[in-house]
């Protein structure tokens, strides 16, 4: 009894209200996507999205149970073998699963679809504070390095052979939470040019892009190699304006050679929305016409044209957005955003509290996660980044990944709850 | 470490405020996704009301609504096409179908209209077949349909709105929209707004397969359709029937009035043509066809063709001279052939004798009488006053101006004024001797054959009228139009109506308009012969029975059929026998009439 009433007063009660007010909300969105005049259903009806996403909602409550019930040091322990067990079910998908819109990300138990990936975050986010939290691990030695980068990586393969980059391209956002544990900020900074001459080389022509950064370069290796007689500086130079070059060039060569067709117009549509708003343009013209004509104040709850009109694809799950950019507004999407960010600084928050570190790597890998999915959806959903089919936490429709987020949250709040037991430690 | 964690909590708060701002460009700031929110999923949708129905006077339905059917097809929704099959029934070749098919091909969720103005009967035929053509569907228009193939100039037709009128209508009432259909001539047009009612409109939310899924802004902006009104005719459907018959096969007109009321019961242009040919599939073709047609059908001949008035004239001026005072109707006057050429013998005339013998000297001694009354010295100066008092006689008698009548396009005619002859010789530099022709009827004057009608009405009254109109009620409430009930006098006591109408009597009884004559009848009429340097004289007769209590007054032409006593008197004699007795018993006027061999 003591330990009961120990976890519902140490509990952090402000994140899961943030997490019930996400839920609930994401839950009557879901209802105004698939909402039909024209039927009529119930928002409780079983055969729309909105009665299963209930039946979600409530199934997540057994696993925030277990979760609340199972000593926490369970999660370190078994972290590897959570680790080894969806290593294995993004084997075995990879060999059973069939095709679903293009990727191949299911396994079939009875009638429920399982999607590993979305389990797989938090199975490598509990192997990766794991790894770090060990008392021999240091983020200066190499091999520590690439060990966490063998960790993000393997799952991020398995996921991109089941042709779902979207996913993949999550456990890259891991880099953020190595640079809070100590790593050099370099990579994230190369990260972060590759990515910006990534989009350069999108809208500029290569031959100036090329001709640019390659003459600054040289510019300023001369500089350093004539004024201050730095010839090192001006090596370092010139290997950077070559490295960028092939950057661009191989970016080049990534997006004609490398991508597939609906990937390449993904990105295209991204540079010029307005090109083809009929076929690859289509989703985001559509989710950006649904959400810019909410206007300020929205058109209010089941009111939203184009959401009851079916114009947005997927709107219940990857473009759940757009129902509130139409049906709430800019208030609404203020508010949305408000208590997201919110959500995400709450978790820093947790985690920075933690005197165990296990815990805290584990609060930054649930933030960065988070965060991650964030971006990208609401982003892809107003044309601010190409189209990947990632869905909203908490807020898009579906089981895998609702039950995944919450358990990826819970354990969080878990061992949060027991943060003061540790400092026995 | 704090400083990294501050970076990492500083970007994701960035990211919430690039996005915000990015919304706010979107949503507040730009309003091009709101309209392209509402062009992709709002449809407005017209209900065009009922147009108004016309009925006769004794209520038989002479203009109803038939339904039309348009073929849609949704090209998404097709499977399982008999091609072969589909194309038989439709009598459509493969290629036009592809064709077709083809040119819907980018919007495959939205319904195309496939077919149009498919008839009735011909939808019947193919109705049970539809069913089989997954994907296509009918809807229904409606298009004018009339149970009786005449009066199509008085009905007028219906087509698309021009591009004039829509520009017109854009400037004033801004109803109408390209594509919209409206009466263009006829009661169709005078009563447009009437017949049109209200058009409703609705807007309605569709998703992304066109199919709607509920009102836009719980219907807010929708408005209700208003049925036309129906209207109620002046015409006796089955006068009208057989004043067609009689002028069956020859050019002219017909019309005649209820003289107590201006209502026209009957009114013929001829030739005409079938007004069932200007709705549905085959207008423009038929259209071409009556407009190149060498009559002109299209000339509604009752209110547009201007004829010398003739002898009928000679009514007026007898009335017009005793009104003056300088002419008694008892009055001996000698004509011989001098003054003008003449058919009637010599001897004494008084206005009753020189009605029925239509003498043209008489008359021309009786207008002299009027132009020249001796009030100056100079005939020149005599000669103008007497005509302004004349013409101002002759505009009470609603010539020399268009008919207040609820038909468009109706004629004036021209009596000629002071001005007039001022212009053509020069200020006092005319009198009596260059405008005598107009004594009896030619030279510069033009009537219409509903001018004629309504005189026939003013000697009917002995001496009003009212103005002649062809709907009596409208709508529901079944009143009449405020305007046709107010009486309009002409100035000339009833008194000297007798000696005129006496003589009209005698012109059907033993005179040149015995043709007109029916036993039991007491018909007054008047021939004339209108001189045509063109060919063959125009026949023309007025008229109106009987003596006592008039119950009808009448104008027939007939063009190129020589002395107004033949085809224009018989005609005129049968349509009144007709209204009047019900029947015609005499049928071998009848069959001179329909056989229309005037000229021997």
């Amino acid at each position: 009894m003591r330990r009961q009433e120990n976890i519902v007063n140490q509990i952090d009660w402000l994140t899961i209200f943030l997490y019930l007010i996400l839920v609930l909300w994401g839950w009557l969105n879901i209802y105004a996507a698939v909402h039909d005049d024209t039927n009529n259903n119930s928002i409780f009806d079983l055969s729309i999205n909105s009665g299963r996403q209930l039946i979600f909602i409530g199934a997540s409550f057994i696993p925030i149970m277990v979760i609340m019930i199972i000593d926490f040091k369970f999660y370190d322990t078994f972290a590897y073998i959570f680790y080894g067990v969806t290593i294995v079910m993004l084997l075995v998908v990879l060999v059973l699963a069939r095709d679903v819109s293009g990727a191949r990300a299911w396994i079939d138990i009875g009638a429920f679809k399982l999607q590993p990936s979305e389990f797989a975050k938090a199975a490598t986010a509990l192997a990766v504070a794991r790894t770090i939290a060990s008392s021999t691990f240091k983020m200066e030695k190499l091999k520590n390095q690439m060990l966490l980068f063998a960790i993000i990586g393997l799952p991020t393969v398995l996921i991109i052979l089941q042709d779902d980059v979207g996913t993949a391209m999550v456990y890259a956002i891991f880099l953020v939470v190595f640079y809070r544990e100590g790593m050099s900020p370099i990579l994230l900074i190369a990260g972060i040019v590759v990515a910006t001459l990534f989009v350069l080389t999108l809208f500029i022509d290569n031959l100036y892009l090329t001709l640019t950064l390659g003459g600054l370069a040289l510019l300023i290796a001369l500089y350093f190699a004539l004024a201050k007689k730095k010839i090192r500086v001006a090596f370092i130079a010139v290997g950077i304006g070559v490295s960028m070059v092939l950057v661009v060039l191989g970016t080049d060569f990534f997006i004609n050679e490398v991508l597939q067709p609906h990937q390449r117009s993904r990105i295209n549509t991204l540079v010029d929305p307005e090109a083809d708003e009929k076929g690859a343009g289509y989703h985001v013209s559509n989710s950006k016409i649904a959400i810019g004509s909410g206007g300020f104040s929205g058109k209010g709850f089941l009111a939203g044209t184009q959401t009851a009109g079916g114009y947005v694809p997927e709107q219940s799950t990857d473009f759940i957005f757009a129902t509130i950019g139409e049906e709430y507004g800019w208030l609404g999407s203020l508010i949305m955003i408000g208590l997201f960010i919110t959500l995400l600084l709450r978790i820093i928050f947790i985690a920075e509290r933690q005197k165990w570190r296990f815990a805290r790597v584990y609060g930054y890998c649930v933030a960065c996660i988070l965060f991650f999915h964030f971006g990208v959806n609401i982003g892809m959903t107003i044309g601010l980044f190409p189209v990947i089919g990632i869905p909203l936490p908490f807020f898009s429709y579906g089981g895998s990944s609702l039950l995944g987020f919450t358990a990826l949250l819970f354990i969080l709040l878990k061992l949060d709850a027991h943060r003061k037991q540790v400092l026995i430690r | 470490m704090n400083g990294r964690r501050l970076i990492i909590q500083t970007a994701m708060i960035l990211v919430g405020i690039v996005f915000l701002g990015k919304l706010f460009a979107i949503q507040v700031a730009d309003s091009k996704y709101a309209y392209k929110a509402e062009r992709i999923s709002r449809r407005k949708v017209i209900e065009y009301p009922h147009r108004g129905l016309i009925f006769d006077r004794n209520n038989q339905l002479l203009v109803h609504n038939n339904p039309q059917y348009d073929l849609l097809v949704v090209p998404r929704n097709v499977r399982n096409l008999d091609t072969t099959r589909f194309c038989s029934l439709f009598e459509i070749t493969r290629e036009e179908f592809n064709k077709k098919m083809r040119s819907f091909r980018s919007y495959p969720y939205r319904p195309h209209t496939f077919l149009t103005k498919i008839s009735h009967q011909r939808f019947a035929e193919i109705q049970d077949f539809l069913v089989d053509f997954e994907g296509f569907s009918v809807t229904a228009r409606t298009v004018r349909a009339y149970p009786h193939p005449v009066m199509a100039n008085a009905f007028g037709y219906i087509s698309e709105i021009s591009q004039e009128q829509l520009t017109a209508d854009k400037a004033s009432e801004k109803y109408y929209q390209q594509g919209d259909h409206l009466g263009q001539s006829g009661i169709e047009r005078f009563y447009e707004e009437e017949l049109r009612g209200k058009r409703g409109v609705s807007y309605k939310i569709k998703n992304a397969k066109e199919v709607v899924i509920g009102a836009y802004e719980n219907g807010k902006y929708d408005t209700l359709a208003i049925p036309g009104q129906n209207l109620i005719s002046t015409i006796d459907i089955d006068l009208q029937l057989y004043a067609e018959k009689l002028m069956a096969g020859k050019v002219g007109s017909v019309v005649a009035i209820e003289p107590s009321t201006g209502e026209i019961l009957c009114m013929v242009s001829a030739p005409s043509y079938d007004p069932n040919l200007l709705t549905g599939k085959n207008y423009s073709d038929n259209f071409l066809e009556i407009s190149n047609d060498t009559l002109k059908p299209f000339f509604n001949r009752p209110l547009m063709a201007m004829y010398p008035p003739g002898s009928m004239f000679k009514t007026i001026q007898a009335l017009i001279a005793m009104q003056e005072g300088v002419l008694r109707p008892n009055e001996q006057i000698y004509c011989d052939g001098t003054l003008i050429g003449d058919h009637a013998p010599n001897g004494y005339y008084d206005v009753r004798k020189g009605i029925k013998l239509s003498s043209n000297n008489y008359f021309f001694k009786v207008f002299k009488r009027i132009i020249q009354q001796g009030e100056d010295p100079s005939p020149f100066i005599d000669s103008r006053s007497g005509l302004r008092k004349w013409k101002n006689y002759i505009d009470a008698f609603g010539l020399g101006r268009a008919p207040n009548i609820d038909l468009p396009s109706a004629k004036a005619g021209n009596i000629p004024g002071v001005a007039d002859y001022d212009k053509i010789y020069g200020e006092n530099r005319w009198k009596f001797s260059n405008i005598y022709s107009l004594s009896i009827g030619q030279g510069e004057v033009l009537v219409t054959p509903i001018q004629m009608a309504n005189l026939g009405a003013i000697l009917a009254n002995r001496g009003h009228y009212y103005d002649p109109h062809i709907i009596k009620s409208i709508g529901e409430s079944g009143e009449a139009k405020q305007a046709y009930l107010q009486k309009h006098e002409v100035g000339i006591d009833a008194v000297h109506f007798e000696s005129v109408i006496d003589g009209m009597e005698e012109v059907v009884q033993a005179g040149s308009g015995l043709r007109a004559k029916v036993p039991n009848i007491a018909i007054c009429g008047k021939t004339s012969t209108v001189e045509n340097p063109h060919g063959y004289d125009h026949s023309g007769f007025m008229a109106f029975a009987p003596k006592d209590n008039p119950q009808i007054a009448i104008a027939v032409y007939v063009e190129n059929a020589g002395w107004g006593g033949r085809a224009a008197a018989s005609i005129a004699g049968l349509i009144i026998e007709k209204y009047i007795n019900g029947e015609v018993s005499r049928k071998w006027i009848e069959d001179f009439a329909i056989k229309g061999e005037f000229i021997y």
